[in-house]
């Protein structure tokens, strides 16, 4: 009897390849399945993540930037960094490699279901956030959720993953945008300057129990947000937080993404901050 | 079930006629160890060993195993897509395994066989295993087995229980697996009230030999964030050179890297075993590592043997008492003091 291989990736095609910012050091790739079926087995929700797999090279855990309302595709966002990723980036359309997944948990829908919702990511860590965010704004979907804000930042306006798609969430008046550069030297810039802790405390709306933060971005950004949120009144099990280890497997086997007895790849990567406050936290 | 019994010199041919049934994997004399490792086709397993270096879980779980193939040649159809490496499952007996290392391939289970994703290389292995073992009669001063919920003699895991009794192996027939590779071994019923009480005055006996173990109680029962931020870890692991020994000779250490091998167009997808004391093991790309000090090392991985694994699965410690680590470690190390140091810590608060 064969058992089914974990393991074992879809063959996927990149269908484009798009550079995202001005360094040029983030790219979307759009895959689409070889085989038809894989797509519906490929079933996700926004917050999961998948192992890119591509032979001779090895595998990077990415989150899933597509959102399941979008058909026919499936899109992440890369940064070049390592071995793996610096070989994606030379890759070109048409080529063929892998997709493993869906993997890990999603954002808790079920309970963000009637909720606000308030999401701040910073830099390149927008992705899952992008996903969700499309998601919710699908007409099947945005009746579901109460008011949505949004707190994006990057360094600079070159540096913003989306920017079309920011540009059009801003005139729409079921969402709203607070796009924040840490600074600019463009006099015209219509958006906010600023760090997102700081305009997290001038946006962000009051904290209740039925208001949710999901927070994305780099160590130093969640660093300096969390007290923000805290002194808003917003409650540990009211803030939800994304993480990334080091992994391999993505199915809780291989054992290095461990935070205490938690694996980020399967427990996760998606924790309440009052779960984060119960393990050693080394991530 | 039945007890048998069969003379030492006619052994061999007991295992030469299983072989026609089973493939085989046992200790051999490797230079100057015992080393546990599926056997060509004339090997036979040599019970006639102390103490394994490396444990048998490679026979679950090999040091290095190609998972995939694949081919980078576009001219060829399939280019850039893994294809799965077939197994043999011809039943598999594992001859000699000492009682708590069949133990070990227990808690290893636990993580390859879950609820949510089975590893079908672990799995595969596993399933065509037939567990033979063999009672440590002389368990070594590092043994500490009887207090991990095992011992010298125990049952629990194997399908057999083999007794080296001088002259002779008594072995105890414990499942229907076990009746099936006695059968094919042409293994002779004995006397079971006999074999029984010798094997019953045997076991007393190394048991009684085992003077040191462990408690964990205490641990337990403690917040795993006061363990973790307990003030002895730098000290525990003051010597600690993150070898990794203590790993690779573990029994219960299932930790493993993936890794792409290619030579012209070919390709293979291997995993191997990894250590948690590797300095590139947790790094992230980025090269932030929430494990950066050797000593977060050393911490994480008594706390996932004593601690993050009690709590998980509440059916004991990620540890069999086999005393490999102990014996082996460069710096002398001993899981059972920093086991004892954890369980008597008392927070001042």
């Amino acid at each position: 009897m064969t058992l089914p291989n974990p393991y074992q990736p879809y063959p996927v095609r990149i269908d484009n390849i798009k550079t995202e910012t001005e360094d040029r050091l983030l790219k979307t790739f759009t895959f689409v399945f070889l085989n038809p079926d894989d797509e519906d087995k490929f079933n996700y929700q926004a917050g999961q993540f998948a192992e890119l797999s591509i032979p001779g090279q090895g595998e990077i855990p990415i989150g899933i930037a597509s959102s399941p309302t979008e058909k026919g595709f499936v899109k992440f966002t890369v940064f070049r960094t390592g071995k793996v990723t610096s070989f994606l980036h030379s890759m070109e359309a048409g080529d063929i490699m892998g997709i493993r997944g869906p993997l890990g948990n999603c954002y808790p829908w079920e309970t963000l279901q009637g909720k606000n919702i308030l999401i701040i990511g910073g830099g390149f860590a927008f992705t899952t956030l992008r996903s969700s965010i499309k998601m919710m704004l699908d007409p099947v979907n945005r009746d579901r959720f109460g008011n949505i804000d949004v707190v994006y930042g990057a360094r600079n306006p070159g540096l913003l993953l989306y920017l079309d798609e920011l540009k059009e969430w801003e005139t729409r008046d079921d969402i709203n945008m607070h796009i924040t550069v840490d600074g600019t030297d463009d006099p015209d810039w219509p958006y906010h300057t600023g760090f997102v802790p700081k305009i997290t405390e001038d946006v962000a709306p009051e904290a209740d129990k039925d208001t949710y933060a999901i927070i994305c971005g780099p160590p130093v950004m969640i660093k300096f947000t969390l007290p923000v949120l805290e002194n808003l009144g917003y409650s540990h099990d009211n803030i939800i937080m994304s993480l990334e280890n080091r992994m391999k497997c993505g199915v809780g086997m291989c054992g290095r993404c461990n935070i205490g007895k938690e694996l980020v790849c399967k427990d996760g990567p998606v924790f309440t901050l009052a779960e984060l406050n119960e393990t050693p936290r080394e991530y | 079930m039945k007890t048998i019994k069969i003379k030492k010199s006619e052994w061999a041919g007991a295992m030469d006629k299983a072989r026609n049934t089973y493939r085989l994997a046992g200790p051999v004399k490797h230079q100057d160890y015992h080393v546990f490792r599926e056997l060509e086709a004339a090997g036979i397993p040599d019970l006639e060993y102390g103490d394994l270096r490396i444990s048998p879980k490679t026979v679950v779980m090999p040091q290095s195993e190609p998972m995939f193939t694949f081919n980078l040649d576009e001219h060829k159809e399939d280019h850039h897509v893994l294809h799965e490496v077939p197994f043999d499952d011809t039943p598999r007996a594992v001859v000699g395994i000492r009682p708590y290392d069949a133990r070990a391939i227990q808690i290893l289970k636990k993580n390859f066989d879950t609820d949510d994703y089975q590893d079908p290389y672990f799995l595969r292995r596993y399933n065509c295993c037939t567990f033979i073992g063999l009672a440590d009669t002389d368990p070594s001063p590092t043994n500490f087995s009887l207090s991990c919920g095992t011992g010298p003699f125990d049952e629990t895991d194997l399908d057999m229980l083999l007794v080296d009794t001088g002259d002779d192996y008594i072995g105890k027939v414990l499942t229907d697996k076990g009746e099936a590779f006695a059968a094919a071994a042409g293994f002779k019923e004995t006397d079971a009230a006999e074999a029984d009480a010798t094997i019953a005055e045997m076991k007393t006996k190394a048991e009684a030999q085992i003077t040191t173990g462990v408690e964990y109680d205490n641990i337990a029962a403690m917040d795993e964030l006061t363990l973790h931020q307990a003030p002895f870890w730098e000290e525990i692991a003051f010597a600690c050179i993150n070898c990794g020994t203590c790993t690779f000779a573990c029994p219960t250490c299932w930790c493993f890297d993936i890794q792409d091998e290619v030579e012209g167009k070919h390709g293979i997808r291997m995993r191997n075993w990894d250590t948690c004391m590797s300095e590139v093991y947790s790094r992230h790309a980025s090269g932030h590592d929430p494990r950066g000090k050797p000593f977060q090392r050393t911490r994480n991985r008594f706390m996932h043997k004593l601690k993050y694994f009690l709590d998980k699965y509440n059916d004991g410690i990620m540890c069999v008492g086999c005393g490999r680590c102990i014996s082996q470690c460069p710096v002398n190390i001993d899981i059972r003091t920093v086991c004892k140091t954890m369980n008597d810590y008392q927070p001042e608060n």
